[in-house]
């Protein structure tokens, strides 16, 4: 199987070893990994804030990058999975070219945890960490994508982690993109009830498919000097010890 | 009910407010159980919505019809109907109706149409007496305060602060405030005299039913049925697109709209109401009032048909948006300024005014989704609070160093060169700037960010850069 890397700009500028943690999980399962060069942002930012003509420009660039094939595009992120796969063809609608071309493309487009638990069809890859692991799931994965039951189902694989619920997990962490910065205050409220909660749990690792909320978290987390660390779950999956 | 102070300060003011926090969180987490666990109890819960939510899809995209239907219908059963297009007509016919009918006191059961319009000063300044008798209510009215929930107005009050404000407001005695059931019997006693002495009932309706031009009224405490049986005009004000098309149709929105609100199967009082007491066709009925009107307001919801928010008039008022946004849970609903608050007001406050003071409501939400989760006719708002945004964008509203940062961003993310030559700039500067890969401020506006967390530096290498130097 080959599949296409959009690897998102946030994973590419600040996280870069979350993106080769995603290569190093789909070679072991035998896929190869391509990554189309070009690749910058798909477009979310702006779509959120409103700024729908500059969404669009993005969103048909990010076709253009990916072309008309019909190999696979893994992104590791609910959230701009969720605009390629639901937002851009909508948004692209009434574009005659890049309309059908979005769609096409929504339609090859999966997240990571989905690809590999319902296209690839596993669930144990062999992976084996350490820790007290909580599992913080991203809202546009949940409720975009319906992503909750492939995330859990391989952590419950990785081998050597024992897991800490959050008990307050279905609750934004506050991140929500520019929200964080136009409605600080609000966004601050509700990432210091999502870290009482991972406090409560136990956890000394956070997991999560958005880097996004991970920057958030972990961002809160390192303000309060708390030692809880922060993990996309690619990250997780891709150790191996001996 | 606009605030003299900004969206800004309402919130800053709410979140400094910890009992607020703490009403609120008891508040919503036990009405979000309740809407769990009535909705576990429901078999084929999804094709119910399913099915509600295309009734109100339908009798919404055939409005104009249905509401001529129902104004026959409840001409024909010897009630009134008026039409308001503004608030000021309606608080207008209110009044007229109460001076036709030499009405002095009135006592109102709860409806947000009537917060909408502001009928109650409206009324007090036509010589009316109005008494709210919905508990709720009532403790808004003595505290001259303001509901904060579109089911439970004072969500945002602890049960000491009801008491206190009995016993400033109204006397209560030590033993009156003994207990909730001793303070329930105190409002019960103020609110029996008020419905024993007045001559107009004001009501709101949570479904009028096109057929036969009946009215369905849902209360717990009973001040519904009161309200609309013993004065001697019943006056009803609704919303025109709370319509549904038969009875048959109102069966299935009662399914869900008790478990939406309270996690009730059914509210403790259905009232369905089909004209004034019948005396001169024989039927001899010998309750009920001799005079029955009803107020179909507008006031802005006509402009949101066949647009891009006409979805927002589904909306069957349960609150279980509300309950469930993480947004409305941390500040409450006096924050949001509107008198629907909540993920349902951040739409149809804008929706109904116009965005000009209400454009940060639109912008008060993460986007989290989970108001459409538990919306019971599944309306997407998250979608039309991102439809609000753009409409702020194409009027100016959007603050410029938006605008202007997204419009830089799409540069970039056209020109991959560029791109990846201010990926190597800010990466140099953040750094610079960084300790162990962290930044503790940021200048501009992204200090709002470094209020409260640390941001990120960028990587050393970024992922293109290290993919390349492994494929070449």
């Amino acid at each position: 199987v080959k599949v296409h890397l959009l690897v998102t700009c946030l994973v590419d500028s600040f996280f870069p070893d979350v993106g080769f943690s995603v290569v190093t999980v789909l070679e072991r399962l035998g896929v190869q990994v391509e990554v189309p060069p070009g690749q910058t942002c798909c477009g979310q930012p702006a779509f959120n804030s409103g700024s729908w003509d500059d969404a669009r420009a993005m969103a048909r660039h990010l076709i253009d990058v990916f072309g008309d094939s019909d190999v696979p595009v893994i992104v590791p992120s609910g959230s701009c999975g969720d605009m390629v796969i639901h937002q851009a063809p909508e948004l692209l609608h009434d574009d005659r070219e890049y309309g059908p071309r979005a769609k096409a493309l929504a339609a090859r487009t999966h997240e990571f945890t989905q690809f590999v638990v319902d296209v690839l069809g596993v669930t144990d890859v062999n992976a084996t960490a350490a820790g007290r692991v909580a599992y913080h799931p991203a809202c546009h994965g949940l409720r975009g994508l319906g992503l909750d039951r492939q995330p859990k189902a391989l952590l419950d694989q990785v081998k050597g982690i024992e897991r800490c619920p959050l008990d307050d997990e279905l609750t934004c962490c506050g991140f929500g993109g520019l929200f964080a910065v136009k409605m600080s205050e609000i966004s601050g409220s509700l990432l210091d009830r999502k870290m009482a909660s991972i406090e409560r749990s136990g956890a000394d690792t956070v997991v999560a498919t958005d880097v996004s909320c991970l920057m958030h978290i972990g961002g809160g987390l390192r303000r309060q000097g708390k030692p809880v660390k922060v993990k996309h779950l690619a990250e997780l999956l891709a150790e191996k010890r001996s | 009910v606009s605030s003299p102070v900004t969206f800004y300060e309402r919130v800053d003011k709410a979140l400094k407010d910890r009992a607020l926090g703490a009403a609120m969180s008891r508040a919503t987490t036990t009405l979000m159980a309740g809407r769990r666990r009535g909705f576990d109890g429901l078999a084929h819960a999804d094709e119910i919505r399913d099915h509600a939510r295309a009734i109100r899809a339908h009798t919404v995209a055939r409005l104009g019809d249905y509401l001529r239907q129902f104004e026959a219908a409840v001409t024909a059963r010897g009630g009134h109907v008026h039409w308001a297009e503004t608030a000021e007509q309606a608080v207008e016919i209110v009044a007229g109706i109460a001076r036709q009918h030499g009405c002095r006191t009135a006592v109102k059961s709860k409806s947000m149409v009537s917060e909408e319009i502001e009928l109650n000063d409206a009324l007090e300044k036509a010589g009316v007496d109005v008494l709210e008798t919905d508990l709720g209510e009532f403790i808004v009215q003595i505290d001259r305060d303001h509901p904060s929930h579109i089911v439970a107005p004072i969500i945002h009050k602890s049960k000491e602060q009801v008491a206190e404000s009995f016993r400033t407001k109204l006397g209560a005695t030590p033993d009156d405030l003994k207990d909730v059931p001793s303070m329930t019997a105190f409002a019960r006693r103020a609110l029996r005299a008020g419905f024993l002495k007045a001559d107009m009932g004001i009501s709101g309706g949570n479904f009028g039913v096109a057929e036969t031009g009946s009215l369905c009224i849902v209360t717990n405490e009973g001040n519904g049925r009161l309200t609309t049986t013993l004065p001697r005009v019943h006056v009803a004000l609704m919303g025109i697109e709370r319509l549904v098309p038969t009875l048959a149709d109102l069966g299935v929105m009662l399914q869900i709209l008790g478990r939406s609100a309270m996690g009730q199967k059914l509210t403790v009082y259905t009232n369905i109401i089909s004209g004034p007491r019948r005396q001169h066709d024989g039927s001899g009925e010998s309750d009920g009032p001799d005079h029955f009107h009803v107020v179909l307001v507008d006031n802005g919801r006509s402009r949101l048909l066949g647009g891009e928010l006409a979805e927002i008039l589904y909306c069957i008022r349960c609150g279980a948006c509300l309950n469930a946004c993480p947004v409305y849970q941390q500040v409450g609903g006096h924050a949001y300024g509107s008198v629907y608050p909540g993920p349902i007001g951040a739409v149809l406050t804008p929706g109904l005014r116009g965005l000009g003071e209400w454009s940060d409501l639109p912008q008060a939400s993460s986007l989290c989704g989970a108001c459409r989760e538990v919306c019971p006719v599944r309306i997407d708002i998250p979608r039309m609070l991102l439809s609000l945004r753009d409409r702020s964008t194409e009027e100016g509203e959007t603050p410029s160093w938006v605008t202007a940062g997204l419009w830089f961003l799409r540069y970039l993310a056209e020109r991959p060169r560029a791109f990846r030559l201010a990926q190597r700039a800010a990466r140099v500067a953040s750094r610079a700037a960084s300790r162990d890969g962290w930044i503790s401020f940021v200048p501009g506006h992204l200090s709002r960010w470094t209020d409260r967390r640390d941001f990120p530096a960028l990587a050393p290498r970024s992922f293109m850069e290290r993919w390349e130097a492994r494929t070449r």
